[in-house]
């Protein structure tokens, strides 16, 4: 009975102790010139799915949920949009070499064909990035045509 | 973008058939490698193997057997992962994913010009990814990798050249009717984006030394 006290209590003092730890926040107002929406023309009902769905992980600015505040989830959050923005990042879309935007576009539409994007981790909360079967549609039809005029 | 890579691509394999000429015959004994270098330097009358005592031209030939060598290994691994997409193996192609995903990254672009290097990094770059999601991904998508990676390593293959004869082969249906590219060692259609669905379909476009 005592151990298990004196681990409650250990866990409680790490438990409190990891909310000083500092977590990387990836926030940033500026958009970049090579940001996707500005070298393409995106029609402005695919930029607002994309932005929704997508560049909380995939671009430099993340639209953070107040539960980011508590650790661990922050550390969570950290290494995933890291680990996303390695992937793609948005805001560097031309920085990227024309077979790494073809590569990439090809990997976004099959990604969205067979639901593992967005994450259902993430669409979980964010309820509002998940995509109806319209928007799937739309959004699928527009990068094609986009990665054919490459 | 794509005509520069092109026109590099063209003067790259006419530099290489150009090379090649002399030994293309022994060329054709695709799993001797070993026993083709050694004939190269055969033929052109030196046995030692040391630099040094090389004029600047034969130094060009050697070093351009070597970037052949170079992507030996990248060549090994991908035609595993091509047979095992010819035989619907999952695993077996995952395992090759990663194996090539490893010698991707050995690939030493260093001997190669400024211009070359930076293409060649671009290709790897490209080619490593698609190797890693092939290590990680259900047949449907190792195939979707497996296309954009064969058009990464011919490219890479038009720069580096390759110590085999490979085969480049067409498969029209693919990819909704666009179609798709793949390499192999034989001349014979054995088609890895269908596997047992569809074995035969496509035709050799090209021989590449």
């Amino acid at each position: 009975m005592k151990a298990v006290k004196v681990t409650g209590w250990i866990l409680l003092v790490a438990l409190v102790g990891i909310q000083f730890m500092p977590t990387e926040r990836n926030q940033s107002d500026l958009i970049p010139k090579t940001d996707f929406m500005v070298v393409n023309e995106v029609p402005k009902n695919i930029e607002s799915v994309i932005k929704t769905s997508c560049y909380d992980c995939h671009s430099n600015n993340t639209d953070y949920p107040w539960y980011n505040k508590v650790q661990p989830v922050a550390w969570y959050l950290e290494d995933h949009v890291e680990h996303g923005k390695e992937e793609l990042n948005f805001n560097e879309w031309d920085s990227y070499s024309s077979r790494r935007k073809n590569s990439k576009l090809k990997s976004i539409i099959s990604q969205i064909e067979d639901d593992e994007m967005p994450l259902t981790s993430y669409t979980l909360i964010h309820r509002d990035a998940r995509l109806s079967d319209n928007e799937k549609k739309i959004v699928l039809d527009w990068v094609s045509k986009l990665k054919d005029s490459l | 973008m794509k005509r520069t890579n092109l026109a590099t691509g063209i003067l790259a394999m006419a530099i290489i058939a150009l090379m090649a000429t002399s030994c293309k015959d022994k060329n054709k004994e695709q799993e001797n490698q070993e026993g083709h270098n050694t004939e190269q330097m055969d033929d052109s009358g030196h046995m030692d193997g040391t630099m040094e005592d090389h004029s600047q031209m034969e130094q060009d030939n050697m070093n351009q057997g070597g970037m052949a060598m170079m992507s030996s290994e990248v060549v090994a691994d991908y035609l595993t992962l091509k047979n095992a997409l010819v035989s619907d193996d999952k695993d077996g192609a995952a395992t090759a994913g990663e194996k090539l995903e490893s010698s991707l990254k050995d690939f030493d672009t260093s001997k190669f010009s400024d211009e070359q290097q930076a293409e060649l990094t671009d290709i790897i770059e490209d080619a490593t990814e698609h190797a890693e999601h092939i290590a990680k991904s259900d047949i449907g998508h190792q195939r979707e990798h497996f296309d954009i990676l064969s058009k990464d390593v011919i490219d890479l293959l038009a720069i580096a050249g390759s110590e085999r004869t490979l085969y480049q082969a067409y498969c029209p249906m693919y990819n909704d009717n666009k179609g798709a590219q793949w390499l192999s060692a034989t001349e014979e259609i054995k088609n890895p984006y269908y596997g047992s669905k569809m074995m035969t379909c496509g035709s050799v476009q090209k021989q590449i030394n």
